[in-house]
This record gives C-alpha cells, sequence and structure tokens, in this order.
C-alpha cells in the first residue's frame, strides 16, 4: 500500500536542508510508520535526489515524524537552480513510497 | 482590550504570513470579528538584503513599502476598535517606516490618537567590522566556515531579536509597533508577554506563546491553505480566514478564525503547520525560550477551533541567530516547451544539444540543472519510474545555469531561442523572451552572543 493512503505531509526548507513532516491519518496507523518508514528507508527512497544523510525525529504527540533531508536543495534558497527550490513538494514525494500493512 | 472573566482571553490574529501575502487578509481580520492584536510577519532570509539594497538607493526606504497603503486603508478600524499591531515590516530602516505610518495617520487626521513603537538594534551591518575584530567569527551554521570568507561581499547581517523589546513597546503604549529582525513568533508571543505580565523565566509560558507563533506566522498555512489532508473538502478557499489565536494567561491556547470565513482548522490541519519548517522537534530555539514541540497536545474543540495545551519549554540559550546575506554569483533560468509525439524524448535531445553548444563555447560554469517540467522535475526519478513518458503530450525543458561569470551566464541566456529552429522539433513556449541574468543573494546563518545585541525600543508619537 502507498504511504499516501496512511498518512498526509508538509515540507520545507532550511538553507540546502529539506525537512517533510509526514502525519498518521489515524493515531493507529503511527506504530507503522515508526517501523517502516525509517531515516535509512527514506534515504533509499530519494536516492540520487540528495547528497547527504537522513534524520529523523518522532513526534508521538501529534503522531507524526520528522526527516531532515540534507543536501536535498542544490544549495538550497536562492542559490537553488531547482524548480522546488523550498522543497515544498518533498512532501508528496515521500507518500509515493510502497509500505507493507500488517493484517 | 482584555475581555472580563474568569479566564481573560487575548484574540491575536495573522494578517500576513510573508511579504507579498494576501492584500485583503489584515482588512478582513479587523473588519470581519474581534480581535485584540494584529500581528503581521515580512521577513524571510533574504528579504532583509532586499530592502538593503532599496535603502543605499534611497536613505528614506528599507522597508515594506506595501505595509503604508495597507495601514492607510485599517488605520480608522484600528483606532476605532482599538486593535494594535505587531509587525516586522521595518526590515532595515524601521524608522523611516513608521514616520510614514505617522504621516499617514496625520493626514487621516487620527494624530492624537496613536503611539508608534519602533524597535531597532537588530542591524548589524555597521558594527561587522569590529565584531569580527573582537573574535565574533560569525562562522556559517551550515558550511562551519567563517565569515570572514565572504566580508567583502555582505549586503546585510541582522540578528533575530525576539518578544521583549515588543513587548517594552507595548509596556509603553505603542499602538503599532514597527520592528527591523524580530522572529515571527515573538511578534505573536509579546502581546501574551504583555497581556498577562509573563516573566523572563516563565519557560513553558513562553514556550506556548512560540507554539502559538509558529502556529500562524505563516498566515492561512494552518487555516487550510496548502493542506494536503482531505484538500478538496476545504470549504470556500477563495475567502479563506486568517488564523487568530485566542490566548489565556495559563498558556493553554486556541486556534480558530473568524466567522463565515472560508478554509477549516483542524487537527490535521494545525500538525501539517506545527512541522512545517522544523529542525529537532524537541529543541525550537528562539531568543526567548526553547520550545518542546513534543510536549505540544492538540484537540478539536468545536468546528473551526483547535485547543493546544501541554506546552513545555526550557531556558533560552546565550546566543542570537545572525542571518547575514552576501553576493554570491549570477543565474538564469530558461524554458521552452516540447510537444507530442515524443515530447520527453525531443526535450532530452534538446538538453544533450544545448549542453554541447555551451561545452563548445567553453562557457565555465558551478552548476548546470536541467529539469523536465511535466516528467522529473519535483518528484525526479521516483516519478518517471511511474511514468509512460511517451504518453506525456507535452513536457517543457527547463534549464539553469549559475556562475561566478555574469558573462559566461549572460552567453547562456542567448543559446535557448536558437533551439527552436536549429534543435529538435515541435517546440514551443518561448514567448517570455530570452532569461535575464539575476543576481544571487545568498543566506549566511551565524550565531552571535547575546550580550553584544542591545534591543531599542524608541516611540514615535502622532
Amino acid at each position: 500500500m502507498r504511504l499516501l493512503e496512511l498518512a498526509h505531509a508538509r515540507s520545507g526548507d532550511k538553507g540546502d536542508t529539506a525537512n517533510i513532516g509526514l502525519i498518521a491519518l489515524k493515531p493507529e496507523y503511527y506504530p507503522t510508520l515508526v517501523k517502516q518508514v525509517t531515516a535509512a528507508r527514506v534515504a533509499r527512497h530519494f536516492d540520487g535526489m540528495i547528497k547527504d544523510k537522513v534524520e529523523r525525529y518522532e513526534l508521538p504527540n501529534l503522531h507524526a515524524l520528522n526527516f531532515l533531508l540534507h543536501g536535498a536543495l542544490d544549495g538550497g534558497g536562492t542559490i537553488s537552480l531547482k524548480t522546488d527550490a523550498q522543497g515544498k513538494v518533498f512532501s508528496t514525494a515521500l507518500l509515493r513510497m510502497e509500505i507493507e500493512v500488517p493484517r | 482590550m482584555s475581555q472580563t472573566g474568569p479566564l481573560p482571553t487575548v484574540r491575536i490574529a495573522a494578517g500576513q504570513g510573508f511579504w507579498g501575502d494576501w492584500l485583503e487578509a489584515p482588512y478582513r481580520q479587523v473588519t470581519q470579528g474581534p480581535v485584540d492584536y494584529l500581528m503581521m510577519d515580512y521577513l524571510a532570509e533574504v528579504t532583509m538584503s532586499i530592502m538593503q539594497k532599496q535603502k543605499s538607493r534611497d536613505p528614506s526606504l528599507g522597508y515594506a513599502k506595501d505595509f503604508i497603503p495597507l495601514m492607510e486603508r485599517i488605520l480608522p478600524t484600528l483606532v476605532e476598535r482599538r486593535i494594535r499591531v505587531t509587525a516586522n515590516a521595518g526590515g532595515v530602516n524601521p524608522r523611516a517606516c513608521a514616520q510614514a505610518v505617522a504621516e499617514t495617520a496625520r493626514r487621516l487626521r487620527l494624530g492624537g490618537s496613536l503611539k508608534i513603537g519602533v524597535v531597532t538594534g537588530d542591524d548589524l551591518l555597521r558594527r561587522l567590522d569590529a565584531l569580527l575584530a573582537r573574535g565574533h567569527e560569525l562562522r556559517n551554521l551550515d558550511t562551519g566556515r567563517p565569515l570572514s570568507d565572504v566580508r567583502d561581499r555582505v549586503l546585510s547581517a541582522n540578528a533575530y531579536l525576539g518578544a521583549w523589546p515588543v513587548a517594552a513597546a507595548l509596556r509603553q503604549g505603542a499602538d503599532i509597533v514597527i520592528t527591523g529582525r524580530v522572529t515571527d513568533t515573538g511578534l505573536t508571543l509579546a502581546p501574551m508577554i504583555h497581556a498577562f505580565g509573563w516573566t523572563r523565566d516563565a519557560w513553558d509560558l513562553l514556550a506556548a506563546g512560540t507554539v502559538a507563533g509558529h502556529t500562524i506566522e505563516c498566515g492561512a498555512q494552518c487555516s487550510g491553505g496548502n493542506c494536503l489532508v482531505e484538500w478538496e473538502t476545504v470549504p470556500d478557499l477563495a475567502n479563506v480566514g486568517y488564523p487568530i489565536v485566542e490566548a489565556h494567561p495559563d498558556g493553554t491556547f486556541l486556534i480558530t478564525k473568524h466567522p463565515g470565513t472560508g478554509g477549516r482548522i483542524t487537527v490535521a490541519g494545525v500538525t501539517e503547520q506545527l512541522v512545517y519548517e522544523m529542525g529537532n522537534p524537541a529543541e525550537y530555539i528562539t531568543p526567548d525560550c526553547v520550545a518542546d514541540f513534543t510536549t505540544i497536545r492538540l484537540s478539536q474543540a468545536g468546528k473551526d477551533r483547535v485547543q493546544v495545551s501541554g506546552v513545555r519549554g526550557r531556558p533560552a540559550t546565550d546566543k542570537l541567530k545572525v542571518s547575514i546575506a552576501y553576493f554570491y554569483g549570477y543565474k538564469a533560468v530558461g524554458t521552452l516547451v516540447y510537444a507530442w509525439p515524443d515530447a520527453y524524448a525531443k526535450a532530452k535531445a534538446a538538453d544533450r544539444v544545448l549542453r554541447q553548444r555551451l561545452k563548445d563555447l567553453g562557457l565555465k560554469f558551478e552548476s548546470i540543472l536541467t529539469e523536465f517540467v511535466g516528467a522529473d522535475a519535483t518528484h525526479g526519478p521516483l516519478a518517471l519510474r511511474e511514468t509512460r513518458v511517451e504518453d506525456l503530450p507535452e513536457v517543457q525543458l527547463r534549464i539553469g545555469v549559475r556562475s561566478p561569470d555574469r558573462a559566461a551566464v549572460e552567453r547562456f541566456t542567448r543559446e535557448l531561442a536558437p533551439l527552436i529552429l536549429n534543435g529538435p522539433p515541435s517546440v514551443t513556449g518561448f514567448a517570455g523572451g530570452r532569461p535575464k541574468p539575476e543576481e544571487i543573494v545568498a543566506y549566511w546563518p551565524a550565531l552571535i552572543d547575546k550580550q553584544v545585541v542591545e534591543p531599542c525600543v524608541e516611540l514615535v508619537e502622532v
């Protein structure tokens, strides 16, 4: 199943780093996100699109995960030549990920 | 200002989420229902350098010019309804901005009824060499390089001030507080500090006000705008209501909007905004406190009402962030549109031809970036993997270059149009003409010891 069916997301920038806040659509989906959407898995998902590491932070109170994708924005801000220089749609790019849902 | 009753409430309305946000929003915020404060955030990371450039051409400029006609439109309502304003519209020239507002008020015959507070002290540009000489290296927070590497190219340098000087201006009776580089969150926190008498070590309360500020600092982004969850059912975005914080002295608050406006305020939408531009959520650092976003509790308290509670904070650090802008180089981006059949293949072929020509001309670029809009510009290989590219009805070739050498960038801009007649077929969409080389002003984030920055508060009587 696509992550799109379990979560919503918003992304933004800090310099050359894109952040993606990934939020479970229902609280009961959150443990699946924690288990499967790891920093390593996200780094593989964005292979070729980012130059540096991925960090993950947990916000269990909001049923959300926050990812920092370093070196994602071709220098970021005004330097970047990218259409998405501010990382606004990395959010939905993450939601393309395929997830195994426990039955 | 505050309501009487068991739990006093202060209503703080967001009117602008950035310089260039919807001009109708602040007018509607002060006319469509009761509010005590109007908060407007104008300053993005490189905005100060644009304003610095304007000021260097005309010493009476250097602030958000459109703030003045906006104030002309809403000042009579502000005075009549006793609504106070906090805005960082002052940019690199808050005093000139305040003078312009004062003149507007006099013209509207509002003299004698208005005090304007001005917050300065954030501007470090003229102090930069003295600071460097005293050992403040202002190293780039991302790269670790010392500022001396780019000192001769620095265009502006401003410390981020927090809520306290804004609260001081309110305490001194300012109806409108105009600031330079004050944090977005400080503009919302300051009215709470002032109204509730919060102290400098009330870390949980200061963190709560900071979370409130972060929630509304991007305007309608927490009230239905740019909201992914169930986006197609968000009602009446044409009349989207901008957010209002209903704050209480105990640090709890509600996010809401005026009745009858469009948009939607839900736990899901507020959560999207809370994680926007987030770093480590347990350490949201501002000049006023360190807020812990992992302690926030949200609940739906009614239609278009989200209750926020539980926020915990820790002591502020002894540093301030400094926003420095410096000249980096030049860039240009050009586009051509290729049509079916084989739109993607034609655009790719054109890119190869163009790159060959740039190489043959011996032009040196720091970076050449090609995107195929309609195929891979936003989601890269993730999108291509799932797309039948041979079916695409059209693809926009978008190619950008960056270089310290203006002449190389200039020459690149002349290489696009020829492709229409001497490159791959079925190409159009060059009506905009040759792209223009742009100066790149880049952002240099740094830290400085808090003690060397002295905020200054002045009052202008109208």
